[in-house]
């Protein structure tokens, strides 16, 4: 499915990174930095809106030749980044969505635990085991 | 029924609570309303995470000050801010005639001197909330006559 997920808090620094295979998670870090760039394109956008300004689902961020990038700002202006293997084409939009959902879902539950500060990195077991479901399959 | 009332006694046990366990300096000093606050902004935080995972995008300040004054007061306090001004640079005042943690008190003037510390931790959860979703802000509350009371949000402009 996803072969890298990424947190990335408001200021612009990441709050967990993981990516599959471990080899290339460097290329996958610059991926994801780039991507951040499109991201803040799309939400102030809003005026010319081709995406609906009022949906935190921003779609396809843009793709490359092994690769696509899609993106996710919450309201707390919190960025989820998921890169997704290119030749996995059975993957469609709605699914794409509700993996970002499942992502928010486990954030907000990580917020409100009482040992997590906001802005720390994320070290919640429970946040890990959602996204290593969601990153399994691809090898 | 019972959420509402559960949350008022844990407030007002939490207020005494930090007030017995402080040293006699630190109640002079006013630390004990910073407590209070301060655990209102974390709980603010965590808030807002969870009230605006479903909600749209917020087009721009007024929208959030609204969504405070409706959604955000409706779910905590069960009824929605009665009135909001602003003075659109930044100012923003929210008027509660009848505060929920108030009501049990009193209704007039009487221990009007010991409300502050029951409208700490509420100033703190509003400046949580908006931290939360990017605004930088001071929130002051101030009541003239119980249950009435206002709060006052200053935007900072970074």
């Amino acid at each position: 499915m996803a072969v890298c997920i990424a947190v990335i808090a408001k200021e612009n620094y990441p709050l967990y990174i993981r990516s599959i295979p471990a080899e290339q998670e460097l290329k996958f870090h610059y991926t994801v930095h780039t991507s951040l760039d499109v991201v803040d394109e799309k939400v102030s956008a809003m005026g010319k809106a081709l995406v609906d300004q009022r949906e935190l689902y921003l779609g396809l961020l843009y793709p490359t030749e092994d690769y696509k990038v899609y993106g996710y700002v919450t309201n707390s202006k919190v960025k989820f980044v998921m890169v997704v293997d290119s030749s996995n084409t059975a993957l469609r939009d709605n699914e794409i969505r509700s993996m970002f959902r499942k992502l928010h879902n486990s954030y907000t539950d990580v917020m409100c635990n009482p040992f997590y500060n906001p802005g720390d990195r994320i070290h919640s077991r429970a946040f890990d085991n959602m996204v290593t479901s969601m990153m399994v399959q691809v090898c | 029924m019972a959420d509402e009332a559960l949350f008022l006694l844990l407030h007002n046990e939490m207020v005494t609570g930090v007030y017995k366990s402080a040293d006699q300096g630190e109640v002079e000093n006013g630390r004990c309303i910073t407590k209070l606050e301060n655990m209102g902004f974390r709980v603010g935080q965590g808030l807002i995470e969870r009230f605006t995972k479903d909600t749209a995008r917020f087009k721009d300040e007024l929208d959030i000050m609204k969504f405070i004054c409706k959604d955000f007061w409706t779910t905590i306090f069960k009824k929605q801010i009665d009135n909001l001004r602003t003075n659109h640079q930044g100012i923003y005042v929210l008027q509660d005639n009848k505060f929920r943690l108030l009501t049990q008190m009193s209704a007039g003037k009487q221990y009007l001197d010991h409300a502050p510390k029951y409208l700490a931790f509420t100033c703190g959860l509003i400046r949580g909330g908006l931290s939360n979703l990017g605004i930088k802000s001071i929130v002051t509350a101030e009541v003239s006559a119980m249950p009435a009371c206002k709060f006052q949000v200053m935007i900072q402009k970074i």
